[in-house]
């Protein structure tokens, strides 16, 4: 395989992450997690709260936790729309842990749709794992 | 004539608005550049969403049954209006020119026969729409606490929306704001948020076969709430660049204003300092002849 392919992540208030040459990125779609690589077909689909894996050609690996979003990839270049992301290894754990207090607090609210319960179930996991590192 | 004293003072007075008027031109200058950085930064967001939506809306066949947010709610009674300013002043024509394009399209739907309710975002518009339209503004948000523009607030104001369209309060939504050009020139714009005007793009639609994961319907029922708060965002952005280069502008104009009354008083000063020791002159001369 010869180069990888573009990687863009764009938040509303500036353009997050601006990448060429990634080999692989791991998204944490809907419907369970996605890997992607050169030449996949165009697709849409939406993220649920999770991990974002970016693998370089040089086999590093970049690591972002994402709260919702969108993502497109079509010839070659990945978009992804998020609200909110932080890299991992930036991120302050003390939002980590407000986040997750308020996550479990909503989820016990009785009136939550099925779908919103279970995107919060995500996302204590998630906050979970990342809080005990 | 008024005496040299009250010359002075006025002269003095001028030159100290002068002074205020020019501080603020350049606290404008530099919060425009930020403000246009942010704005020029949001932009692409904004912009992939719509590619986005225009995609998804393209491929789906069941028009009948998708969001109602997309399509609308089949109606065309009641029209709400989201009009965005400042909550500061001394801007220019920039609240006054919102506030034109706004009532001119107040005046269209209740001509035709329409209700239509307005929510004020930022507290300028409602100081100047509430003598008319009093009875018509069924919400008014400021964001005056926060410093800068942020997506937060812009989700804060969509979640309102969508909650009332849900209960049926409105048919069609249209947001009102200033787009920034450039220093001088900001365009009032009107645009419609619901439901979503899609234009054909027929273009680049046929050759792009996308998957979807999982179905379009849900995805987009997913999307249209979160295009909703961008767009709103995109215009709050739009907003405080135009409020700080409409600001930037007057002051310029206000500080050139008064630079100008300092001179043609500071000649109006002299003039009649000048006619008194002439006066003076004379009555000493005619004196020192008459012995």
């Amino acid at each position: 395989m010869s180069e990888g392919f573009k990687l863009e992540i764009i938040n509303p208030e500036k353009s997050f992450l601006l990448k060429d040459g990634v080999s692989e990125v791991v998204v944490p779609a809907f419907e369970g997690d996605m890997g992607i690589l050169k030449d996949h077909i165009s697709i849409i689909s939406f993220l649920k709260p999770g991990l974002v894996k970016v693998f370089m050609s040089g086999s590093n690996e970049e690591t972002y936790y994402v709260e919702d979003g969108i993502i497109e990839f079509k010839n070659n270049c990945l978009s992804i729309l998020t609200s909110n992301i932080f890299n991992i290894k930036k991120i302050d754990q003390n939002i980590l842990k407000d986040d997750l207090t308020k996550a479990e607090k909503d989820s016990k609210d009785p009136e939550i749709s099925d779908q919103k319960k279970y995107l919060i179930d995500q996302k204590i996991d998630v906050l979970k794992s990342l809080t005990l590192n | 004539m008024a005496s040299l004293d009250d010359l002075k003072k006025r002269i003095s007075s001028v030159k100290s608005t002068q002074k205020i008027t020019k501080a603020m031109k350049m606290v404008a200058a530099s919060k425009l550049r930020r403000a246009q950085e942010s704005a020029e930064k949001g932009r692409p967001y904004s912009e992939k969403m719509n590619n986005i939506i225009l995609n998804l809306s393209n491929s789906i066949s069941d028009k009948e049954n998708s969001p109602k947010l997309l399509v609308g709610s089949g109606e065309d009674k009641t029209h709400l209006c989201i009009v965005m300013t400042s909550d500061r002043g001394l801007c220019g024509g920039f609240n006054t020119n919102i506030i034109k394009k706004a009532k001119s399209y107040f005046q269209k739907i209740l001509n035709e026969g329409k209700t239509l309710k307005i929510i004020t975002v930022g507290s300028k518009g409602y100081d100047q729409l509430k003598r008319t339209y009093k009875d018509n503004i069924i919400e008014k948000i400021s964001f005056k606490e926060s410093k800068y523009v942020n997506y937060f607030d812009a989700e804060k104001v969509g979640k309102i929306i969508i909650n009332r369209f849900e209960k049926k309060e409105f048919d069609v939504c249209a947001i009102f704001y200033n787009q920034f050009k450039n220093v001088i020139t900001q365009i009032p714009q009107e645009q419609q948020i619901i439901p979503l005007k899609t234009e054909a793009s027929e273009k680049n639609s046929s050759e792009d076969n996308y998957d979807f994961e999982p179905e379009e319907d849900e995805i987009l029922s997913n999307l249209l709430p979160k295009n909703i708060s961008t767009q709103i965002f995109k215009a709050m952005l739009e907003n405080s660049a135009s409020e700080q280069g409409s600001r930037m502008s007057a002051m310029d104009n206000a500080t050139r204003n008064a630079g100008e009354m300092v001179d043609k008083l500071t000649i109006q000063y002299n003039r009649s300092r000048q006619a008194a020791i002439t006066k003076e002159l004379i009555e000493i001369i005619s004196g020192a002849e008459s012995l």
